[in-house]
């Protein structure tokens, strides 16, 4: 069921300033503990180099950017990055369970869209998201959340380039959202 | 004294159950906070929910003072954790790329993520197309290795690059912060009062 909730009667989601303390929390414990940061987009490219090479493993290995992340004892599914990004669908499924959140396949929009259109545009969205975060060397995630969070000027750069873009074009791109 | 995977003071064999356990939190975090709804990010571009700044930057503060607070105390060798490294011109070029990803498809990698958890279809078709985009990437990458590789600075931090302490930066992040907090805070009401209804 779609319900129209106006925006003073949002779903219940925690406060943003606890979710964020408690975010920053959980960066400083994976340092801690790790020496590194969080991260997404990288579970994408273990996706991708893995079907890669389980199709054509000779092509792989000769492609100069995939040959990097192949190797002979061990799948390329089997890194950190594929493990914590299956915690975070994990994760995020039980909060929506915990909210009732977890509901039938549904889709965001803005309310001058269709539905057919709206998802296009993710198509899209995703596969800009997925190469800019290669020459990024990380997404939000990784590059700007955890990069800036231990002073790495790259992560800075990251930060600063995704959301000063997203509000220089946001106007131009408005029928999509409001 | 950490970080204490590299230290050795856990064992390799932990990484992997770690790693689940770290993502199940930073899963659960970017739900619970409302992450896992492309209008509640996307609202962050156009002043109606500033969930994505209050978090972003609250998280950021926090990991930075609290970095500090490890160094100062001995907890952490900050010689040995990650410096993510700088690549000058890519870094800018993929941000704008991502900047672009972000408005039309009204997700980020994580974020996207716990959409797909929790039914969105919308988010589904983003993590398919973050699949798509990094397997064009891989297939041209002859194309442009020269610049992926270029304006290379190495594992580089604020402070190396400009001499200032990384105690004075967290600062002025903080203060940015909380002024953006304050300030978003009346453009947020603003907004809203214009707007129609918000359908989840």
């Amino acid at each position: 069921m779609n319900v129209n909730n106006t925006i003073d009667n949002q779903p219940k989601y925690i406060n943003p300033y606890l979710g964020g303390v408690l975010l920053g929390l959980l960066i400083l414990a994976t340092v801690y503990i790790t020496g590194r940061g969080l991260g997404a987009s990288g579970a994408i490219k273990s996706a991708v180099v893995t079907t890669s090479n389980t199709i054509a493993p000779a092509a792989t290995k000769s492609n100069n950017y995939m040959g990097k992340f192949v190797s002979d004892d061990h799948s390329p599914m089997y890194t950190w990055l594929v493990f914590e990004s299956l915690g975070v669908l994990l994760g995020g499924l039980l909060s929506g369970m915990l909210f009732g959140r977890v509901k039938k396949f549904r889709t965001d929009r803005g309310p001058q869209i269709t539905n057919r259109k709206r998802l296009f545009w993710a198509l899209i969205g995703g596969a800009l998201f997925g190469i800019g975060s290669q020459f990024g060397r990380g997404c939000t995630s990784g590059a700007a959340l955890s990069g800036t969070s231990t002073f790495a000027l790259g992560g800075v750069i990251v930060m600063f380039s995704i959301f000063g873009t997203g509000y220089i074009i946001a106007y131009f791109f408005r029928k999509l959202w409001i | 004294m950490g970080p204490l995977i590299p230290n050795g003071i856990i064992g390799d064999g932990w990484d992997f159950v770690i790693a689940i356990l770290i993502g199940i939190a930073f899963g659960f975090i970017l739900e619970a906070a409302g992450f896992s709804s492309s209008r509640n990010l996307a609202g962050v571009f156009y002043g109606y929910n500033f969930v994505v700044l209050r978090v972003f930057f609250t998280a950021l503060i926090v990991a930075m003072v609290g970095i500090m607070y490890f160094d100062y105390l001995g907890w952490l060798d900050l010689s040995k954790i990650f410096i993510l490294p700088t690549y000058l011109g890519p870094m800018i070029v993929g941000g704008v790329i991502m900047g672009f990803g972000f408005i039309l498809g009204g997700y980020c990698p994580g974020t996207s993520f716990t959409g797909v958890a929790i039914g969105k279809l919308d988010a589904l078709f983003f993590t398919i197309g973050l699949y798509v985009g990094i397997f064009g990437f891989s297939l041209a990458f002859p194309l442009f290795e020269n610049f992926y590789n270029s304006g290379s600075l190495g594992n580089v931090t604020l402070t190396d690059v400009t001499g200032i302490p990384a105690s004075y930066f967290a600062l002025a992040f903080t203060v940015v912060a909380l002024a953006a907090f304050w300030g978003t805070m009346f453009i947020e009401k603003r907004v809203r009062k214009n707007m129609k209804q918000y359908k989840f």
